[in-house]
């Protein structure tokens, strides 16, 4: 039964051929790695006190926890690869700012910590069991949100959660990561559906596709099968289907009331690659220590679908990938639409990284803005139903009361509007503006 | 390895569509060329010469106005200038087209910050200044009845009313010719068939909103239907005429969905358009004037802001789940 799509968005180009034939390969253990202390949203680790007091000099092996916090909503960080620590403080993050970081140096056996084992059998474990698995295995959300798992896994009991739904739309453009982790990782998935499914003791399952991926729908719903209780939806193709609320509607035409979470509607969303990442710590007992992503763009030598240990320098990754074109205006960690342009590639791989671009000036449209025409394709694409042109120009002209009452808390910065505007007026950049200082007024 | 130094660090989003004002304006022009072509094969050569001056001195007077030489720039000049013209007379002299472009562009935009910062629609500016000055050439019995095909012919030989102003001689044409335009009237105004089709093709490009020209048409067959005395055949067909005569067509496929000065929320929209079909009725049915269309959408131009402060639409979420 799939739903109708949700209101407005965009037909990008997909630009998703150079990489979707490509076989996910798993790139040579990086010589070091650069492990953020802070890699997900919530409370940010604290260094263990095992790898603090020895400090430079300390030896690591794969898996071991290197950072923590007691937070509820946090998550742990773990040694990627096996070896010695060469450095502990601020380096450069996707995020644009230096935070904490411990860096490593592989001593190139790739050793795994001794605890790593089994967890046991599904049927064995109890939710609180898989909760806990999930905390201790570090796993965020993989789509970029990198919202800790095991939160979304325990909702307030007043919240009852019926669904739990499989983010396999992947509507981004460029980005192949996910659909491939669909064809070559399909049973892992829907172990981890079932994992989940017992954990929040939900009663149906729901894997998303956006419809420009048949073969990986194909491949879901043979290995789906016979399972009574999950289904498999094909979506139509548009940005951006793979947001929260939108695939929510599009799978079950539930709608998450504004400003609220999807456990509002008895829903649970998770990445394909979570569901992933939760089979591993599981089945084998292995913390998140690596991912896959796309590395691709109009810029990149030998576009690839990689699985990186987590901490890999985007400059060795880089140069794995042949290098970059000159002409490359943008490097992008994440999708074109919502990713975030780096000043340069000396910058880690971590949790949300879901892919690499090297934008040219054939994907980049560079143009100097002019005054809105007032056409309202911006209205019309807006997935939250938004008036992006009027908030943008309420934060601009500092009527900040003005932009809140428009809802400007209830944009989600898809970026729709900046993409179809004519006038190539920064929408998106106003709102995101507005939200912020809507935001500071009323902590004060 | 080699990394540019110049990367361009920017937030997100990194692509855009390739849609441009320019592409868009371009667009419209399209959208207006049957209509144009219409004008020309009706009423020959004088068409053509209007349609050029009008499109011309908009596009001189707009570069002149802003000292640039790109004299196409954006296009939206051009846009003002063709339908001004459509909604002259084709026996106006050329002087008062030049000066309508001028008034269109000047009065109707420039002095308002240009582009983007108008309040009413420049073409329609254009228009009403041309009917308060020059009355004598904009209104009565100067409307040049078409000669399909005779390019040469000159207007000014064979004038009479409009089928508004003299309803008397309305009962003369059939729906169909109505319909193809084959009536005296202005230049675009005439041909619902040519309007229609670039009506369609905007609808279809998503440059315009079919709520606008929706709610203005479906208003004045109505209003034309309940009003119009049923003296064109039966009550139907005389919600039909009110339609296809006089300028609701291109009024309200073109005039009334101009970007600038109309609402940008979906009910605003409709909102617009179902009072730019009442005004152009009520001018119309009781008024003094035979025809309503320009005046309604100026004044419908002027409420802009109020109907979209009052139909900010309900975000994704807004409204509670029942279940």
């Amino acid at each position: 039964m799939a739903e109708s799509s949700f209101q407005g968005g965009v037909h990008p180009d997909y630009n998703k051929e150079s990489t979707s034939t490509l076989a996910i390969v798993e790139m040579p253990l990086p010589q070091k790695v650069v492990v953020p202390m802070q890699q997900h949203i919530g409370a940010p680790c604290e260094l263990l006190a095992d790898v603090e007091e020895i400090g430079k000099g300390c030896e690591v092996k794969v898996g071991q926890k290197l950072g923590d916090n007691k937070g509820f909503v946090s998550a742990p960080v773990h040694a990627p690869i096996s070896g010695t620590v060469t450095d502990i403080g601020p380096y450069n993050h996707p995020l644009g700012m230096k935070i904490k970081a411990v860096t490593i140096e592989s001593d190139g056996r790739d050793e795994w910590a001794e605890n790593i084992k089994p967890a046991g059998q599904l049927e064995d474990l109890s939710p609180d069991d898989i909760r806990k698995i999930v905390r201790e295995a570090g796993i965020v959300g993989l789509g970029g949100a990198t919202f800790p798992a095991h939160v979304k896994l325990s909702p307030p009991e007043d919240k009852p959660i019926d669904v739990v739904i499989i983010n396999g739309a992947e509507c981004e453009p460029y980005l192949t990561a996910d659909h491939r982790v669909m064809l070559e990782k399909a049973e892992e998935i829907i172990f981890g559906l079932k994992a989940m499914m017992k954990a929040l003791n939900a009663s149906e399952g729901i894997i998303g596709v956006e419809d420009n991926k048949p073969d990986a729908l194909k491949q879901m719903e043979r290995l789906v099968g016979e399972e009574e209780n999950i289904r498999v939806c094909s979506l139509p193709t548009k940005y951006p289907q793979g947001a929260e609320k939108m695939l929510i509607y599009a799978t079950t035409g539930r709608v998450v009331p504004a400003g609220d979470l999807p456990m509002e509607v008895g829903i649970v969303n998770h990445n394909v690659g979570t569901a992933v990442a939760i089979t591993r710590a599981i089945k084998e007992g292995k913390p998140l220590v690596e991912r896959v992503l796309t590395v691709t763009g109009s810029g990149i030598n030998k576009p690839a679908n990689l699985q990186v240990r987590l901490g890999t320098l985007v400059s060795e990754i880089l140069e794995y990938c042949g290098g970059i074109s000159d002409y490359t205006l943008k490097l992008v960690i994440g999708g074109p639409l919502m990713g975030l342009a780096q000043p340069n590639a000396d910058v880690p791989v971590i949790k949300g990284t879901s892919g690499i671009l090297a934008l040219t000036d054939e994907d980049v449209y560079l143009a100097e803005s002019s005054p809105c025409i007032r056409c309202a394709k911006c209205v019309a694409v807006c997935p939250m139903n938004l008036m992006p042109t009027s908030i943008a120009q309420a934060a601009e002209h500092g009527d900040f009361k003005r932009a809140e009452k428009l809802y400007a808390l209830d944009c989600f910065e898809c970026g729709c509007c900046s993409f179809i505007c004519p006038s190539k007026i920064p929408l998106v950049q106003w709102i995101r503006i507005g939200k912020n200082e809507i935001m500071k007024r009323k902590n004060k | 390895m080699v990394i540019n130094e110049k990367l361009i660090v920017s937030s997100s989003p990194h692509i855009r569509s390739v849609e441009s004002v320019q592409s868009v304006m371009i667009d419209v022009l399209i959208a207006l060329f049957p209509a144009a072509l219409m004008a020309v094969l009706l009423f020959g050569y004088r068409a053509l010469m209007t349609i050029i001056i009008a499109v011309v001195s908009a596009m001189l007077v707009e570069a002149v106005w802003r000292r640039k030489r790109d004299i196409f720039s954006d296009g939206s000049a051009a846009v003002t200038g063709l339908l001004l013209a459509l909604t002259l007379p084709a026996a106006v002299p050329w002087w008062l087209v030049a000066a309508g472009s001028a008034s269109a562009i000047i009065i109707g935009k420039q002095v308002f910050g240009g582009i983007g910062y108008n309040i009413f629609n420049p073409a329609l500016v254009g228009r009403a200044i041309l009917v308060v000055s020059w009355g004598a050439h904009m209104a009565g019995d100067i409307w040049p009845s078409p000669q399909p095909f005779a390019f040469g012919f000159d207007v000014a030989t064979v004038t009479g009313a409009t089928v508004l102003a003299a309803p008397e001689m309305a009962v003369t044409f059939s729906l169909p010719e109505l319909f193809i335009g084959n009536i005296a009237g202005s230049l675009g105004e005439t041909s619902a068939l040519a309007l229609l089709i670039g009506g369609v093709w905007l609808v279809y490009k998503g440059h315009i909103d079919y709520r606008i020209p929706g709610g203005f048409i479906g208003t004045v067959f109505v209003m034309g239907l309940l009003f119009g005395g049923g003296f064109y055949g039966n009550i139907f067909t005389t919600g039909l005429f009110h339609v296809f005569a006089g300028g609701v067509m291109i009024g309200a496929i073109f005039m009334a969905t101009d970007f600038v000065t109309t609402p940008v929320t979906p009910a605003g929209r409709l909102i617009f358009g179902i009072g730019c079909g009442l005004i152009t009725m009520l001018i119309r049915l009781w008024g003094t004037l035979p025809e309503g269309v320009t005046f309604a959408i100026l004044l419908m131009n002027a409420v802009t802001p109020i109907i979209d402060n009052f139909t900010i639409p309900r975000q994704f979420g807004g409204v509670r789940k029942s279940a």
